[in-house]
């Protein structure tokens, strides 16, 4: 896994509440049996217009948001389904942090995977950030942020300084790159010693 | 004295390997259920570093997202659904793991079969890269939905890296009147928790409500816990659980050992649960979603709400979106709604009791002109118990679509999908923008009131119905 310690880009300004996975990749790009490749379907009924030429009005596709690397999003971001298609989709786009007040469960996990932060800051700090977003974008500017993991901050160049906490195991695996398994595996005994001391459900017939 | 313990406290302290200083702790993973669309990248990383699946004999793989529901008998015509279901199939034959092809008699939804098959027991960990896994929690097991790395973490190791969750108590006190089902139960918590508000948490239904209910109702309510944000919902197992699983394919050999363990799982009186919440079953009316998510839901008699009643303006943008995308105005009466397609299925209400609520509401009935519906059983085992009752004739004199088993219209990754504008009575999980088919719109419902919706061609109060 690509190792994340801090990440400087321009923001993409998703102003939505309750972003489900199935908006952030639709099913019909559930098929493929890859893992890259899913940049090009991410939010694709939001992106597109019927005739396959971008929305002018998505968020994403405003000029400001152009090479956007960090989604700012509201409450309860990536609910619903479990696909990591969802993740894989977002940083395969460029992504490498998404900042919410809230993330769903099993999406918040999948992102760890995938060398994605999600930072999870208060309502009022999010809502900071799409104002800021919001006043660069009428001057005709993207609005950068830094995602620092090492000192678990996110900052602007203009006085916003907030720090998120993240489980210290996720962070470190992140910091270093680490392969979930791989580490695991080093408790292969202890697993092996559990399924010795547990009477393991029935076999297949 | 031990200290009481909560259901989720046991199955945890049963289930954790280890708890290494400075990681999370290691889980054990009794079961775990693949299907074909969250498990190729899984099997490929295996492959790519020469790992094998720790225990097969644990894992049972089915297709079932992608399957057309058509006849079996014809090639599958999309060949990229066509790949995965072949991926799945190489993948089990190479890793050992027992997979219920769409040729097996035992095909049918992951979260139909497992309890169907006695695969799923109380006491167990399960998971599987669905987020409807939460469904297996209804026979007192936890069971959560994973991403694809953490399924092929399982495949690898037998267990999961995870923070125990906080235990969230949902007591349902009362019965549920009439005419009402555990759809429009589940739903109605869902609108009153908010699509987060079981985040980080493990519901417990419990209560008199919860006791009463059968174990497919059981499952209809847990398996719709994620849609509130809990990864998983669990019921306490007691006779009717034990009913349930006595003589199933899969369940142990000493059936009456394993109760006598199983009856040790119920949360002790006294445990102390993160959270409690408490509500009345008595209060409770059929439920229609009208927005797009499952928290926007009323009941069957009121109106859709008026985005200008909103004081906050985020939620009024949200509200006011989702009116919009469901083409609907504020105010309007939800039975004023008319539909043009009905779904009936899915691993939410895709069992034989569900499909014997939606054939009693049709009996002597027949489908509005304005309407096509359709009937998608949850299971090979639950279409062939529907057509030896003969639920299967009912449906079809009533104008129905019979089909065979699979996801179907739950989620359109078939071809069984919503045209741009359609708008569908369907008694799945989720209502979001797209699911059933880019531009579709979904509704929400209990089997017996899509079934009613069909008849008349417009959403109706199945508690005034004229059962023929």
């Amino acid at each position: 896994m690509e190792p994340f310690t801090t990440h400087a880009g321009s923001v993409g300004a998703l102003d939505r509440a309750n972003v489900d996975t199935d908006q952030i990749i639709p099913k019909q790009f559930l098929k493929r049996i890859e893992r890259t490749g899913f940049g090009q379907f991410l939010f694709f009924d939001w992106r597109f217009l019927p005739d396959g030429s971008p929305d002018p009005a998505f968020e994403l596709n405003r000029p400001e948001a152009a090479g956007a690397t960090i989604l700012v999003a509201r409450r309860n971001f990536g609910c619903g389904s479990s696909r990591e298609h969802a993740p894989w989709a977002l940083a395969d786009y460029g992504f490498r942090a998404v900042i919410a007040p809230t993330f769903a469960d099993i999406f918040f996990n999948n992102c760890f995977q995938n060398g994605m932060v999600p930072v999870r800051l208060s309502e009022e700090d999010v809502a900071e950030l799409f104002r800021r977003a919001a006043s660069r974008a009428a001057a005709g500017n993207p609005y950068r942020l830094e995602v620092d993991l090492t000192a678990c901050t996110v900052r602007d160049d203009d006085g916003f300084l907030k720090s998120f906490e993240v489980d210290p195991f996720r962070r470190r695996c992140l910091l270093e790159g680490l392969d979930d398994i791989g580490l695991t595996l080093a408790h292969v005994d202890a697993i092996a010693a559990w399924e010795a001391a547990h009477e393991l459900p029935a076999l297949a017939e | 004295m031990a200290a009481p313990r909560t259901l989720l406290d046991k199955i945890w302290d049963d289930h954790v390997v280890c708890d290494p200083s400075g990681e999370l702790p290691l889980i054990y993973i009794d079961r775990h259920l693949v299907h074909e669309v969250t498990s190729p990248q899984a099997f490929e990383g295996l492959r790519l570093v020469g790992r094998r699946v720790r225990r097969p004999e644990s894992t049972f793989a089915t297709p079932d997202h992608n399957v057309p529901t058509s006849d079996r008998r014809l090639p599958i015509a999309d060949p990229v659904s066509k790949q995965q279901i072949d991926t799945l199939r190489a993948n089990c034959r190479e890793f050992g793991v027992r997979l219920f092809d769409l040729d097996d008699a035992d095909q049918g939804i992951v979260h139909i079969i497992g309890p169907e098959l006695g695969i799923t027991q109380p006491g167990m960990t399960i998971v599987c890269g669905d987020s409807h896994t939460a469904t297996h929690g209804a026979l007192g097991a936890l069971a959560f939905g994973i991403g694809t790395s953490e399924v092929e973490h399982v495949l690898a190791t037998q267990t999961l890296r995870q923070a125990k969750p906080k235990s969230f108590e949902l007591r349902v006190e009362g019965r549920l009147p009439p005419g009402v089902t555990a759809k429009d139960l589940v739903l109605s918590l869902i609108g009153r928790l908010s699509t987060e508000g079981g985040t980080g948490s493990v519901f417990e239904y419990t209560g008199e409500c919860i006791r009463a209910l059968g174990m497919a109702e059981r499952m209809t309510v847990c398996n719709m816990s994620i849609e509130a944000g809990a990864r998983a919902g669990m019921i306490a197992p007691d006779a009717t659980t034990f009913d349930y699983l006595r003589g199933r394919d899969f369940a142990p050999r000493d059936f009456d050992r394993a109760v006598a363990k199983w009856e040790r799982l119920p949360s002790d009186a006294g445990a102390p649960y993160d959270r409690v919440e408490i509500f009345s079953a008595g209060d409770v009316v059929p439920q229609v979603t009208w927005g797009t998510n499952p928290a926007q839901v009323i009941g069957i008699t009121s109106c859709i709400p008026d985005a200008r009643s909103c004081v906050d303006s985020s939620e009024r943008a949200s509200l006011e979106r989702a009116l919009a995308y469901m083409g609907l105005v504020g105010g309007t009466a939800i039975a004023d709604i008319p539909v043009d397609r009905v779904f009936i299925g899915s691993c939410t209400n895709g069992r034989i009791e569900d499909l014997r609520a939606a054939a009693s509401v049709l009996r002597g009935y027949h489908v509005a002109p304005t309407v096509r519906a359709m009937v998608v059983p949850g299971s090979g085992r639950v279409k062939r118990q529907a057509e030896a009752e003969g639920l299967d004739r009912v449906f079809q004199a009533a104008g129905f679509d019979w089909r065979e088993a699979g996801c179907s219209m739950c989620l359109g990754m078939n071809p069984d999908t919503l045209a741009p504008g359609e708008r569908c009575a369907s008694t799945s999980n989720r209502n979001f923008e797209g699911r059933q088919g880019k531009g579709g719109r979904t509704h929400l419902v209990s089997p017996a009131m899509a079934a009613a919706a069909a008849i008349r061609g417009h959403f109706v109060d199945i508690r005034s119905w004229e059962y023929r």
